[in-house]
């Protein structure tokens, strides 16, 4: 692979984030510590965004349903007194997975502004699931007392090493995804988002490929939805408001729909963003909203593409 | 019963609602192919002009009136600086672009009329109430918001099925090209489709400006569920968007109004009254689903696509 300046920007991005917390030590703002922590697990979302959205075309505007099953799976156990991260991560990833077969099952034998539709209707019902859960604090959302326990030597208390679990988690699913969108399987999806019918024609199982994905992408989610409870020790079902799944939606497209490193980048862009112009102004989305609209305008290729990524590259 | 029959009128009167949001959503939807989050900002814009032409004029019905054109003009300023570039986009793009907006536009009030949620106090002769049957009373003024609902809905119906212009907003729904071929104006159309859809969406949220508070975001949970009404009727219809609008009105009024009660039978009553609200809110997405899953195409679908 010859360095192109895009690979050696997103190497930089990575050592970057892995250097956040040493920064933050040396400047003595540790803020920059849950900035970036944000960032990441945020990352870990979009990219479960991108698998579905960017490889597979389905455009899914309910993924903050996910975050926040894993994110109540791990808050509502902690309730129970259960502080085995072994067992609220299973859960998490497990129930992620199933509410995603199950909508995958119904919405994925529609179509373009339908499955937009019905992706958006069950991410409601989740949401007001979550509002109606009375006894785990309904609209007011849950406080988590304790965090998640895996072995005794890693202590998500603490933010440094909670941060590099966070990293090492993203490193792996980057790494995975790459595999997993360079594979036969990878092939088959892009193959279906691009042209459905040839690959019907093909002999190609369809419906099953897209389920797969997914169901994948749900749990992918859901972890990232457990890592951000452990992150803020607190959900609540404005996690899963559908605008949220609007903000994941932007960060996939403003880092570049189709790309490996496209999500991280957007994530972190977003983050960045969100930050430097709050500071600037209280109302900051007078200036992001516009933002995002001339981003659509300029092309859409997103920041991915300004470093000269092709898509599906 | 006498308590049904006022969440009925209720009922009607957030389905008359949703219709006035959907009708614009599933025109721009079926003519202009366009998927429009920004629709729930037209409406919250409509009752913030309203808040301050009301203010400015120091009547109600005057305040009222005039605000219906500015959101006119305001949602073709919309369609002919932005809106326009996104018809021939994917459905991807339009939702980023239509999303940006809906954010600047949050924040844009926030900056003009401030943080706190502003009321609209209604003038005397609206703030009594009728006796729609004896001894049953209901609200004035949310009979007239139904008055009105049913008028626009009469008014939409007439000129969409009876003239000339509703001729070929239906020719532009049903194929876009060959209308264009024939020598319509098309992009004039679809600006005046477009102003009128904004229009329609500001009336809600005039009309609803007294009974709700006024603020930031007000949109949004209206919108989901116009949206939901929208392809449930089948996109491009109006009569579908009239009457998916009317019966999730109802059937999400109703719910709310009753599950609550009857989960008081299982569960201790605070419980009940967030259970059962959220499962009311749960019932309409739920049918979305279902009916979705059977006709994919919504209720009336008005083309194959």
């Amino acid at each position: 692979m010859r360095p192109t300046p895009r690979l050696v920007i997103y190497a930089a991005l990575l050592l970057a984030l892995a250097l956040v917390p040493l920064a933050a030590d040396l400047t003595g703002n540790r803020f920059y510590v849950t900035l970036a922590n944000r960032a990441v697990i945020l990352a870990l979302a979009a990219i479960s965004l991108n698998l579905i959205m960017g490889y597979g075309g389905m455009i899914s505007f309910g993924h903050a349903a996910y975050l926040g099953i894993g994110g109540y799976s791990v808050g509502v156990l902690a309730e129970h007194g259960i502080d085995n991260g072994w067992l609220q991560f299973g859960l998490a990833i497990g129930a992620s997975a199933l509410f995603a077969f199950l909508t995958g099952l119904v919405a994925l034998r529609s179509r373009g502004v339908y499955f937009i539709m019905i992706s958006l209707a069950v991410a409601q019902i989740a949401y007001f699931a979550a509002v109606g859960a009375y006894r785990y604090g309904g609209d007011d959302g849950l406080t988590i007392f304790s965090d998640s326990r895996f072995v005794p030597w890693l202590r998500l208390g603490d933010s440094v090493t909670f941060y590099y679990l966070c990293l090492a988690v993203l490193l792996v699913a980057l790494i995975l995804t790459n595999r997993l969108v360079n594979a036969r399987f990878g092939f088959v999806l892009r193959g279906i988002a691009a042209n459905e019918t040839r690959l019907r024609a093909l002999g190609v199982p369809v419906f099953r490929h897209r389920l797969a994905a997914f169901t994948l992408a749900g749990a992918l989610c859901g972890l990232a939805g457990a890592l951000l409870a452990n992150f803020a020790d607190f959900v609540s079902p404005s996690m899963m408001d559908w605008t949220r799944s609007g903000d994941l939606i932007v960060m996939v497209v403003l880092g570049g729909v189709g790309t490996l490193m496209g999500p991280v980048l957007g994530a972190v862009a977003f983050v960045v963003l969100e930050q430097e112009l709050s500071n600037l102004m209280e109302h900051w989305r007078l200036l992001f909203g516009p933002l995002l609209v001339i981003v659509v305008l300029a092309g859409n290729r997103g920041l991915d593409g300004l470093l000269g990524g092709r898509r599906n590259g | 019963m006498i308590l049904a029959l006022e969440q009925i009128l209720n009922g009607a009167q957030l389905g008359l609602m949703l219709f006035l949001l959907a009708a614009g959503l599933t025109l721009v939807f079926g003519i202009m192919n366009l998927v429009n989050l920004a629709h729930g900002s037209l409406y919250m814009m409509g009752a913030y002009f309203a808040v301050t032409l009301i203010d400015w004029t120091g009547s109600f019905v005057l305040g009222a009136l005039l605000a219906l054109p500015a959101v006119l003009l305001l949602g073709i300023a919309v369609e002919v600086i932005c809106l326009r570039r996104l018809y021939a986009r994917s459905h991807l793009d339009q939702l980023l672009a239509t999303f940006g907006l809906l954010l600047f536009f949050n924040d844009l009030v926030l900056v003009i009329w401030g943080k706190a949620g502003r009321t609209i106090a209604l003038p005397g002769w609206l703030r009594t109430s009728v006796e729609i049957l004896p001894g049953v009373p209901y609200s004035a003024y949310r009979l007239l918001v139904i008055a009105a609902g049913l008028v626009v809905a009469l008014g939409l119906w007439f000129t969409i099925s009876r003239t000339r212009i509703g001729m070929r907003i239906r020719a532009g729904a049903s194929d876009r090209e060959i209308t264009g071929a024939l020598g319509i104006d098309v992009a004039s159309l679809f600006s005046l489709v477009f102003g009128v859809g904004a229009m329609l969406a500001g009336l809600a949220g005039i009309l609803n400006a007294p009974i709700l508070t006024v603020q930031s975001g007000m949109g949004e949970r209206i919108l989901v569920i116009a949206l939901v009404v929208t392809v449930l009727g089948g996109i491009g219809s109006v009569r579908g968007a009239f009457v998916a609008a009317l019966s999730i009105g109802l059937l999400d009024t109703l719910a709310r109004a009753f599950l609550p009660d009857l989960l008081k039978v299982v569960l201790p009553a605070s419980a009940a009254q967030t259970a059962g609200a959220a499962a009311g809110s749960m019932i309409i997405y739920l049918l979305m689903v279902i009916t979705l899953a059977v006709r994919p195409q919504g209720l009336f679908p008005v083309r194959a696509r």
